[in-house]
């Protein structure tokens, strides 16, 4: 759903009362709206009794938060040291070579994200990827075409 | 009407990232079809995982492993007889008898892979509790002593006595302390810590309770990394049935003592791992690495008293408390006692989860578990220790798995990852990598961190686009990162790099590949 400051709000005080909130928080509003907007910022500074500046380096130090709303599938690509050595960088080149999608962006049509990802603790059967939260082992390019595609593939799903 | 056969269809993330969702449907309704009555229970993995998805059948004589198993297997091994244990070209025979996994010294991840890990009365059947059953009745001075003598080293990486540790938490005099778990594990090539929360998250909720009792603390925190969805439900489900059987609570398991915890995510940031810098994300701040001291056992999460434990160490305790600390530093060589849950991993044949001894050889692991490169290539290096570990040559794969033996080949045991690489890697490629991560993942507070990882991303592409002369400043700025960075972020991603230069020397003295304008420029 898009931006809505009074569902914020909701989230925001449903959370607010634990001890350390921020994170939770931010995780809220990111599961809700798949992104952290802007205005968070005041709403979560106010409720927890932070600068606005604390409060905006927490979203923007860590690599989960999102500051814009990601495409309808996202696709979270490891590229750490085990999922190097069975080829993870080629499989970052077919998707620019074969698909001209750039990782760590959104496709224009708003249809596809591909993040970078540093381990998903699925090393011995690398390359890793999360697709939408589903964990995928042995990626290779026949998949990830399907996923470009907007395809189903049956090592996926279920 | 046959009785129900149990079949075990493991639920672990790596199982389910090649398809073990799909093949417990497709057993489910291949035995519907047939009016086969079976009962289909989502185990933990047994750690052997290029045979994911494994499925077992218990029979009369144990269980019988059949793997790997795609949905389109799943009719022929009904047609085979797979629930008496017919033959079938996937058949393995007796799980506990394959010799990947009969040549361990299971411990720590005795359960996992064996019992329901969601069922209370399974963890029960199989031991679980026996060791915080035994604490509640002990002095936390006397836990702490049972720790201590145990010989147990953290096992996130910088191998401290975890002995000592509670020691000082024990001493430490608050209205409030507190047990976090560290389950960041953000080194590549692990996932030790994720099987055991998704295998047997009990062990780890008993081994936090028991801090708890041995030092006075009544909550507790398990940070969890949001890269592990599988491992967060998994924990979330535990600790409500745990709470509900009241083994978490204000009277665990009918004592007078309460324990409480909470399971927090994490949110893709490395520098986590990092015991302070984890509290202040704990805390909801920017994770910032805090100067020591104060030591975090003295003031730590919200300024208290605080054990800070990796998943491995604190689910070692309960076996340590049921068996005692004799029994289990009776393994191990040195000054590593016990055992080390060795994850094998990146391109190899057979990887997986590997719980031995502390000693056993680089070259045991690699050759006798992993069977040689996925690839089949010739092996190359291997990468242990994660991304702040050293990377050794075949000359190197004698080396004893010890935190001592490691550090004097000047590489480290860390949290007990293995990454294999086969003859294709550039290591001075992953030289460069390791700065890369480094000035990707450095909180920022110190700047032999914070720049030089930058320095040296920099400094390494001149010296790839051939200009050798800049490997004296690569080695002044390792120098300078190893003595001056505030944490072992900036303190060893130095690592990594001095290894592969010194090792593999011939990769960093190529002869420019072409000399483009660009490469030129950057002279």
């Amino acid at each position: 759903m898009s931006w809505d400051d009074a569902v914020a709000s909701s989230i925001v005080n449903e959370y607010k009362h634990l001890a350390g909130a921020t994170l939770p928080i931010l995780h809220a509003l990111q599961e809700n709206f798949g992104y952290v907007d802007k205005r968070a910022v005041p709403l979560i500074a106010d409720a927890l009794n932070m600068s606005k500046a604390e409060i905006f380096g927490a979203i923007t130090f860590y690599h989960d938060f999102r500051h814009e709303p990601a495409g309808q599938t996202v696709v979270k690509l490891c590229r750490a040291e085990a999922c190097q050595s069975m080829g993870c960088e080629s499989l970052v080149e077919h998707l620019k070579n074969a698909h001209g999608v750039e990782i760590n962006a959104t496709t224009e049509d708003g249809r596809l994200t591909v993040e970078t990802v540093y381990c998903l603790g699925n090393c011995a059967l690398g390359p890793a990827a999360l697709i939408n939260g589903e964990l995928v082992g042995r990626v290779d390019e026949d998949l990830l075409d399907a996923v470009c595609k907007g395809q189903s593939h049956d090592r996926m799903a279920g | 009407m046959s009785t129900s056969i149990k079949i075990y269809v493991p639920r672990d993330a790596a199982a389910l990232s090649v398809g073990a969702n799909r093949v417990a449907t497709a057993i489910a309704s291949e035995a519907k079809k047939r009016g086969q009555q079976v009962e289909i229970i989502r185990n933990g993995s047994r750690g052997m995982l290029w045979l994911e998805p494994l499925v077992e059948v218990e029979t009369a004589k144990g269980r019988v492993a059949f793997g790997p198993v795609t949905p389109k297997d799943v009719a022929s091994l009904f047609e085979a007889n797979f629930l008496t244990a017919g033959a079938h070209p996937l058949n393995l025979g007796l799980t506990e008898e394959i010799p990947f996994f009969k040549n361990q010294e299971r411990l720590t991840f005795a359960r996992v892979g064996v019992i329901d890990p969601l069922s209370v009365d399974d963890y029960i059947a199989h031991g679980g509790f026996a060791g915080l059953k035994k604490a509640v009745t002990m002095t936390g001075a006397a836990i702490v002593q049972e720790v201590a003598d145990s010989g147990l080293r953290g096992r996130g990486g910088a191998g401290f006595p975890t002995g000592i540790k509670w020691k000082t938490v024990l001493g430490a005099e608050a209205d409030q302390k507190y047990i976090v778990c560290n389950a960041d594990e953000g080194d590549s090539g692990t996932f030790a810590d994720r099987m055991l929360m998704e295998g047997d998250p009990y062990t780890l909720i008993e081994g936090m309770a028991i801090a708890g009792v041995a030092v006075g603390a009544t909550k507790g925190f398990i940070y969890l990394r949001s890269e592990y969805p599988h491992a967060y439900q998994t924990l979330l489900e535990a600790i409500r049935t745990a709470r509900a059987a009241r083994w978490l609570g204000p009277a665990i398991g009918g004592s007078s003592y309460a324990f409480d915890l909470e399971v927090r995510l994490g949110a893709g940031a490395y520098i986590c791992g990092e015991e302070t810098s984890l509290l202040e994300s704990l805390e909801g701040k920017r994770a910032i690495v805090r100067a020591k001291p104060p030591l975090p056992a003295l003031k730590g999460l919200f300024g208290k008293p605080t054990i800070v434990n990796n998943v491995m160490s604190l689910a070692t305790i309960p076996w340590i408390m049921a068996n005692g600390a004799k029994a289990y530093a009776d393994f191990g060589m040195g000054r590593s006692r016990g055992t080390l849950p060795i994850q094998l991993a990146g391109n190899i044949k057979q990887g997986g989860l590997i719980e031995k001894a502390f000693g056993v050889s680089l070259r045991e692991i690699i050759e006798t578990y992993g069977g040689g490169t996925h690839s089949g290539r010739s092996f190359r290096a291997v990468q242990v220790g994660g991304p702040l570990g050293a990377y050794f040559p075949e000359s190197l794969l004698d080396t004893p798995m010890d935190y001592e033996a490691m550090a004097a080949k000047k590489g480290l045991l860390g949290h007990g990852g293995m990454v294999i690489f086969d003859d294709t890697v550039d290591l001075a490629q992953q030289a460069r990598f390791a700065f890369e991560f480094c000035a990707k993942e450095s909180c920022g507070k110190c700047t032999p961190c914070r720049i030089g990882a930058t320095r040296g991303v920099e400094t390494m592409d001149k010296v790839i686009a051939g200009d050798t002369s800049k490997l004296a400043l690569i080695d002044d700025l390792c120098h300078l990162m190893t003595d001056a960075s505030l944490c072992a972020m900036g303190g060893l991603t130095p690592v990594p790099v001095m290894s592969a230069m010194t090792h593999f020397p011939d990769d960093f003295n190529r002869a420019p590949k072409r000399m483009t304008p660009e490469n030129l420029a950057a002279e």
